[in-house]
């Protein structure tokens, strides 16, 4: 039995006096890929944001003592009107250049001159890799993305699937928000389905059935079939 | 005996320089309007020292600082964009501000005067901008990361709320210092073009950075050197120097 790194009890988030979640209790343990599924609206990146220790909230969230995670937001709109360089930007989280480059490397960026553009003139698969280069400054044991692969071409998901299944891989547990079905089913451990309650938590095989689903989309979803190889 | 004219020019390489720096920050964080905005708030400040006979940046900045909490009370109390009340309080200190100026010194609170800088006056200016310097230097990056994600920031051990505030006082002190060289018309002028410029032509922040505080200088000094020769006002000449350099450095856009 791997030990739980996190555990939520009873947790309520309330927002500009409404309730966002409504009693949830999860536990997620080391090694995990932890995936949060739902509609949009339904408060996942509330959920994030609460557990990142942003929001006030009642109830339990307890990580393991002394543990470090890293945070890789939806989007970051600014960023791009910034002159930056992909250095500077590392720069910002403490890393020199050495780090900086080490951390690329990690994430399969190894172009030359990388480090001296502009982030601006990145590609947006390029910047979602650097993205998950700066998360891992610091050496996290945890870390946490809102929907890593929105934005990115369809070719461009699977390389970067690949990056967080291998970090994974590493002993990295990971959680993420995603409404990418097929991305869930061959990659998560364990599965929380979100709709300002929990409706379904569990192995992606036990509970990602056509019910579960229609629940947790009220029916907007068509019906959903995959493939194993 | 230093000439009244270099005590002119250094001041205006001075205050240029931190105006363009803290600019480089204001822009990132679109808040390009408010130095404008303030530039008016700071008006009747402006026309107190000026009938009293007393430091215009001094009155400028109290001014200025009871401008921002109004702001910042009638946001608790009424809550109406921040936007709404900048404007509210703005365009009313503008109306208090024509009022109490008296006639004959209304020119030189709008567009600013910088020829009759006295030695203490500079010394004191000069400071000011380093310490301000020194000040915007250490939290800039920090102001940079909360400008592209506050989330991150906060993460990251960025205060917020003290940071902000900092920053507010920061913008309250380069405003108050630059309206004795361009005026509280243009002092927001002052603030942003050279920031807008070295933007267009910097591929990376201490480019960023080190340009607004370049062309914030070179500006004031054509600026001022303009003045000389014409004796036409300086403020609106420093202005037009920095819109000049502006329009060159759409030519060479990155």
């Amino acid at each position: 039995m791997k030990e739980a790194i996190l555990k939520v009890k009873n947790l309520d988030v309330d927002l500009d006096n409404e309730r966002i979640l409504s009693n949830l209790s999860f536990k997620v343990k080391k090694g995990d890929v932890f995936i949060i599924l739902g509609p949009n609206g339904a408060g996942k990146t509330v959920l994030l944001k609460t557990l990142l220790g942003l929001l006030s909230y009642e109830g339990k969230i307890e990580w393991k003592k002394g543990i470090k995670m890293s945070y890789v937001p939806q989007r970051l709109p600014f960023i791009k009107d910034i002159p930056m360089s992909v250095l500077e930007f590392f720069e910002l989280k403490g890393a020199d250049e050495n780090e900086a480059g080490r951390f690329l490397k990690a994430v399969g960026l190894e172009e030359k001159d990388l480090l001296d553009r502009r982030i601006g003139d990145l590609s947006s698969g390029q910047f979602q890799r650097i993205l998950i280069g700066w998360a891992l400054v610091g050496n996290p044991q945890v870390l946490i993305f809102d929907e890593p692969f929105s934005g990115i071409d369809v070719s461009g998901i699977e390389p970067i699937y690949s990056l967080l299944e291998q970090l994974a891989k590493k002993g990295l547990t990971i959680l993420l928000v995603s409404h990418e079905l097929n991305i869930v089913y061959r990659f998560a451990t364990s599965v929380l389905c979100l709709n300002k309650e929990t409706l379904c938590q569990g192995s992606p095989k036990e509970i990602l059935n056509p019910k579960n689903l229609s629940k947790l989309y009220k029916g907007q979803v068509k019906f959903y079939s995959h493939s194993h190889d | 005996m230093i000439s009244q004219f270099a005590l002119s020019i250094v001041v205006g390489i001075f205050v240029g320089a931190i105006a363009g720096y803290l600019g480089s920050l204001m822009l990132t964080k679109r808040m390009a309007l408010v130095g404008d905005a303030l530039g008016h708030v700071a008006l009747p400040g402006v026309g107190l020292a000026l009938l009293l006979g007393i430091n215009i940046s001094l009155m400028a900045f109290l001014f200025l600082a009871v401008g921002i909490l109004l702001i910042w009370a009638l946001e608790i109390k009424t809550s109406l964009p921040t936007e709404a009340l900048v404007g509210v309080v703005f365009v009313t200190s503008l109306a208090i501000g024509f009022l109490i100026i008296p006639g004959a010194d209304l020119e030189a609170a709008l567009i600013g005067d910088i020829s009759q800088v006295s030695l203490a006056m500079a010394i004191t200016s000069i400071v000011l901008c380093i310490f301000t310097f020194a000040v915007i230097n250490k939290i800039y990056s920090g102001l940079i990361l909360s400008s592209i994600s506050p989330d991150l920031a906060e993460i990251e051990g960025v205060k917020a709320k003290k940071y902000n505030f900092i920053y507010l006082i920061l913008i309250a002190v380069v405003v108050a210092l630059g309206i004795r060289v361009t005026g509280s018309l243009l002092v927001g002028a002052l603030v942003i073009l050279p920031a807008a410029t070295a933007r267009n032509l910097s591929r990376n922040l201490k480019q960023y950075a080190y340009g607004s505080i370049f062309f914030g200088v070179i500006s004031s000094v054509l600026g001022i050197l303009l003045f000389k020769m014409t004796d036409l006002p300086a403020g609106p000449l420093i202005i037009l120097s920095a819109g000049f350099f502006f329009l060159i450095s759409l030519l060479f856009k990155k």
